[in-house]
Parts: C-alpha cells; sequence; structure tokens
C-alpha cells in the first residue's frame, strides 16, 4: 500500500498530510521530503495530520521526534490532529504527547496554531 | 485444531510490509478482532524490522524467517534472523534505547512488542542470530477455554 504524504503551508505552519502506511521502508524517503520543506521555507510550526494514516510503526514515531527536535529548534511546536485509535495507542506509549500538542481536526488546530481560516 | 505457517524472505525493508500482511492473513482465519490485528501487524513490523536493521545492518542478501501457529485461539508467532545478535538484551528491551540513534530510531520497538503481546521471550546469540519468540491469546476465544 505505501505511503503517500503532501505538505502544504500557511503563514508560519508547515501541515503535513500522511496516508498510508508508515513504516521503516517509508521512513527514509519520508524524512529526506519534511526535512527539505522545512529548510527551504520559513516555518515555524508543524501540523501533522493523520487522519488517512492506517498503519504506522515506531520508525514512524522516529521520523516525527526527529522532526520535533528541529521545530524546537525554530522556536515553533509540534501538533498532531486527526489521529486515528491505533497511532495514539503507539503516542501514548512511548509518551509523544508529553511533548506534541493533540487537536481533533486540522481546522482547529490551525486556529490554535494562530491560522486565520 | 493446529494450523502452522512458515515464510522466508530476504533481508530488504520492501519486505516488511510483505511480512505483516502475510502474518495478518494468516491469523484472520482465527477471527481476530481490528485491534488485535493492528497489534500483530505492528509487532511483525518491529521484529523484522530489528532483523534487517540491527541484525543483518541492512545487508540485502539475507534471509528473515516468520513461522506462526494458531492452536487453541493462541497465536505463537517466531521471527528469527542470523544476523550479529543482541549482546545486552535487557538493554535492548529498555524503553527509548537505541544502539543507533544516528538513523533516528525512536527506541520503542521492543517495548511496543512486549505491549502488543502477552509473552515475549528474546534469545540472542552474538555473532549467531536473534529469535523473538512471542504469544497472545485471542479475546474472541479465551471464554470457551475456560
Amino acid at each position: 500500500m505505501g505511503l503517500s504524504s503532501t505538505f502544504a503551508i500557511k503563514e508560519e505552519v508547515l501541515i503535513v498530510r500522511l496516508s498510508g502506511e508508515l513504516d521503516h521502508h517509508e521512513a527514509e524517503q519520508l524524512r529526506n521530503e519534511w526535512k527539505e520543506i522545512m529548510y527551504k521555507n520559513d516555518v515555524k510550526h508543524v501540523l501533522l495530520n493523520l487522519e488517512a494514516m492506517t498503519f504506522m510503526d515506531s520508525s514512524g514515531l522516529g521520523v516525527v521526534l526527529g522532526r520535533y527536535k528541529e521545530v524546537l529548534q525554530l522556536g515553533g511546536e509540534m501538533v498532531v490532529c486527526s489521529i486515528s485509535p491505533p497511532v495514539k495507542r503507539l503516542f501514548e506509549m512511548s509518551g509523544l504527547f508529553k511533548i506534541v500538542r493533540l487537536e481533533e481536526n486540522e481546522e482547529f488546530a490551525l486556529e490554535t496554531l494562530g491560522v486565520a481560516s | 485444531m493446529k494450523n502452522e505457517m512458515a515464510v522466508a524472505f530476504s533481508s530488504i525493508s520492501e519486505n516488511e510490509s510483505f511480512a505483516r500482511v502475510t502474518v495478518a492473513a494468516f491469523v484472520s482465519q482465527v477471527d481476530p478482532t481490528m485491534d488485535e490485528l493492528t497489534e500483530i501487524k505492528t509487532v511483525v513490523s518491529e521484529a523484522v524490522t530489528n532483523s534487517i536493521i540491527h541484525g543483518y545492518n541492512n545487508e540485502p542478501h539475507h534471509q528473515v524467517y516468520i513461522t506462526c501457529t494458531l492452536i487453541d485461539g493462541e497465536v505463537e508467532l517466531t521471527i528469527k534472523d542470523e544476523g550479529i545478535g543482541i549482546n545486552d538484551i535487557n538493554e535492548a528491551r529498555q524503553p527509548l534505547y537505541t544502539s543507533k540513534p544516528e538513523l533516528e530510531r525512536s527506541g520503542m520497538g521492543f517495548t511496543i512488542i512486549e505491549n502488543f503481546m502477552d509473552t515475549v521471550e528474546v534469545i540472542s546469540n552474538p555473532g549467531k542470530g536473534t529469535t523473538v519468540h512471542m504469544t497472545k491469546q485471542l479475546t474472541n476465544t479465551k471464554t470457551v477455554c475456560s
């Protein structure tokens, strides 16, 4: 099934929408694309929309953690939204919600990051 | 009734998805819940990824072996490699521990495996390989057995 990712920028927020399966095989390409976009654009925060994510394992957590560290250096915040119950369990298990804020949907999450709708 | 399957495949990352889908298709015969199926897929993904990245150092020409047995509503899963092995198993099983921090690993593989399975046994001989043996009782059959 694989992974597909789209990136959008609204003001200083990078929106990352992932759909499909994120495992070790898919992790490297996602990491490269994601890093490049963060490097080339003037963004501060990251909003991760996982609405269409069907599978994720610890390799995916590694990519998210890696980008979190970069967002922190930019003085920004990472927010995740529209997360499914299995992925939510992975985030809970690994303590990711202590550093990444969870919001219900993209629109609301954007509002909390100061983007007017 | 006992039902068993075995599969062996090249140690390349493309096969991580093949492995979890194959095991899930086999386990589906005994009617697991969606949550149980997701848990088993995640566990297969973690163990196979460990074999590929750590056991075989990302070398593609080795084999990863999976056997899965269904017996009385219990899933027995064994994932084996003939790679470099683990020197300190207790250290490897610690949450957030990773031997390869430069690869941006989360170090949560074994923790996830332990959370999603009922029993987890890791047998490893440095230089010879690692075997992870796990069991999980499926809920739809729990009441029948008692």
